[in-house]
């Protein structure tokens, strides 16, 4: 921890540089209301395949349920603010959405995640309309017809507050040894487990560290969206969460970035074709993995620490010479 | 009793599409998520061959099931074949990529409402006892029928059956010994769409309706059947295709049309903690 404290520190400034920038970009008048709804979209976007990177791109498991828990987040948050509409019922709602999101993964993942492959992908895509086809049966949840009325408290600067925590946790868990420990059981199961590493453990926690953000990026998409129904979180909306990290990178944080800001804008820039749009987007996304078959970014990370090393290293040969 | 006439009929459809899923993974360990736009293709087909070419049952279904495997075939050639090599997972974008296309260039070229599919036969129910089935029901069941056997006949018994067989087990050493890999992949996608083609067609004459976006459901159902019965396996499609077409109708006659898709994850979810492989699939011990 102390030892990236200095780069969790550059992170930090770069952080709150963009909030002023982006700020003042919109003070200027150059982000309309338009633009700003692309970039909460965008933000929420990234905080869904931020998690989902973390399960698929690190502990390597294929989980096709991500939708399910971006609505247990939704509806937890939705019931709490609908109640209590402030910026802390807000921060109640998200925690509370995290942790039965989580209490759920934790549940499912134990037996299911014995399963392999396509096996587990199945098996996920199955628990998340199970949890759909509840909250569509349920009373408290209001059935089909879903929630609204929900008060707006996911404005922006919430959005983006949320994105930087989210990232900041995932990378630094990703960088910890425990991160290791998960990254070892993508790269050889079995090599994993005669080092000693105990993969069930490090791959429900991976998976439940995932199915929490995902409830929280649930949590802002209600609060921000104002309505939500059963229907908003089917396997669809797994889906598009998961074309973001495939079309970023499997494995890269900052591919997903890429991913998420690069579709939003296609988004945005298609909006003016009408039914042409989802066309379009199909073919952008056929030709983009037939020939970029390993996402925008590959594996490849932007780092701090790799600029901080190059920084110096470039210094030291200075003064060699 | 009633209610096992009207699953097995809905089962024959999920098992005629578990099919085409199954054989395709087998070969290249791909979900082919576009399978269920085929299946709808195939419906559009003989919507439109019956409508303006007044063609009859039989010569729709031939035609769909060709049209189709066309269609299979050239999706295979441009959106799969450069990607072969590539992780499974961008493979797997593609195909919803491919399906996407398919489900929203539809919509964009016929417009993506509900259409009435002709009914190119008379409807008549015959009562046994308190049992009551439809001329079509029983078409449905014996088409399928004949058409599985049909398949099983081509995997076991022809050579480019045994071609698949090889490929499935290994593509390298099935390369070794002269198979030609791409052709006996696009023969696979031929006979995987011909038969989602049938399914299209006989599921328009029996629901009586069809839109761009049919095929979605009863894709990712078809897939789950597939699965379900040992992915892999074309016997196990067959199986796992009634088992949850029976599911579900019992499900709806229970009262609980709600849950019927709930329920219909759950056995899966089960059926996979108890038999990882699915219900024929072997367990393949892991080696060191």
């Amino acid at each position: 921890m102390k030892k990236n404290l200095k780069y969790n520190l550059t992170w930090l400034a770069i952080m709150v540089v963009g909030y002023v920038v982006i700020n003042l970009l919109e003070f200027a008048g150059i982000i309309d209301q338009f633009g700003e709804n692309t970039m909460v979209l965008i933000g929420i976007n990234i905080i869904l395949a931020t998690g989902l990177n973390l399960i698929i791109g690190f502990s390597g498991q294929f989980s096709l349920g991500h939708a399910g828990f971006m609505a247990i987040g939704a509806y937890v948050c939705a019931l709490i603010t609908s109640s209590v509409a402030t910026p802390m019922g807000m921060a109640i709602g998200m925690i509370a959405g995290a942790a039965v999101s989580a209490l759920v993964a934790l549940i499912v993942g134990i037996p299911t995640l014995r399963l392999d492959g396509d096996y587990l992908a199945i098996a996920t895509m199955g628990v998340a309309e199970i949890i759909r086809i509840i909250l569509n049966n349920l009373k408290i949840t209001n059935g089909p017809a879903g929630l609204y009325n929900i008060p707006l408290l996911a404005t922006w600067p919430v959005v983006y507050f949320m994105v930087c925590v989210t990232t900041l946790i995932i990378v630094n868990f990703i960088h910890s040894r425990d991160g290791r420990a998960v990254m070892s059981v993508r790269e050889n199961e079995i090599a994993a487990e005669s080092m000693g590493v105990n993969t069930t453990k490090w791959k429900v926690l991976a998976f439940v560290i995932g199915a929490a953000t995902a409830a929280i990026g649930g949590a802002l998409h209600a609060n921000y969206i104002q309505t939500i129904a059963p229907t908003d979180f089917g396997i669809m909306e797994s889906i598009n969460i998961l074309i973001i990290v495939v079309l970023g990178g499997i494995g890269s944080i900052t591919g997903t970035f890429v991913a998420a800001v690069v579709l939003g804008l296609l988004d945005m820039i298609l909006q003016n074709f009408g039914t042409l749009r989802m066309v379009l987007y199909s073919l952008a996304l056929i030709l983009l993995m037939v020939f970029k078959p390993s996402g925008l970014l590959g594996t490849w990370e932007f780092s701090v620490r790799n600029l901080f090393n190059r920084f110096t290293r470039s210094t030291k040969q200075k003064g060699d010479a | 009793m009633q209610q096992l006439v009207n699953g097995l009929s809905l089962g024959s459809i999920y098992a005629l599409l578990a099919l085409g899923y199954t054989m395709v993974y087998g070969i290249i360990k791909l979900i082919n998520f576009a399978h269920g736009d085929i299946y709808m293709l195939g419906a559009f087909w003989g919507y439109y061959v019956i409508n303006q070419l007044h063609f009859n049952f039989w010569l729709a279904l031939a035609s769909a099931m060709l049209f189709c495997a066309l269609v299979g075939v050239v999706i295979e050639y441009l959106a799969y074949r450069p990607l072969r090599n590539s992780p499974r997972i961008a493979a797997l974008i593609t195909a919803i990529g491919v399906s996407f296309l398919l489900e929203n260039g539809m919509a964009y070229m016929f417009s993506s409402n509900v259409r009435s599919f002709p009914q190119v036969m008379k409807v008549k129910q015959y009562h046994l006892g308190s049992v009551s089935i439809s001329n079509i029901q029983i078409l449905i069941l014996a088409v399928s029928i004949i058409l599985m056997i049909l398949l099983q006949l081509i995997v076991r018994k022809t050579k480019m059956g045994k071609a698949m067989r090889a490929v499935s087990v290994d593509p390298a050493a099935a390369q070794l010994i002269g198979i030609n890999i791409d052709r006996t992949i696009s023969f696979t996608f031929a006979l995987g769409s011909a038969m989602a083609g049938a399914a299209g067609v006989m599921i328009g004459l029996y629901y009586n309706s069809i839109d761009p976006l049919m095929g979605m459901t009863p894709g990712i159902k078809a897939f789950v059947a597939a699965v379900l019965g040992g992915i892999g396996l074309i016997p196990g499609a067959a199986i796992g295709g009634f088992v949850i077409g029976l599911l579900e109708t019992l499900m709806q006659a229970l009262g609980f049309s709600a849950f019927k898709d709930a329920a219909v994850y759950a056995v899966l979810i089960i059926i996979l903690l108890i038999r990882p492989a699915g219900i024929l699939g072997k367990k393949i011990k892991e080696k060191v």
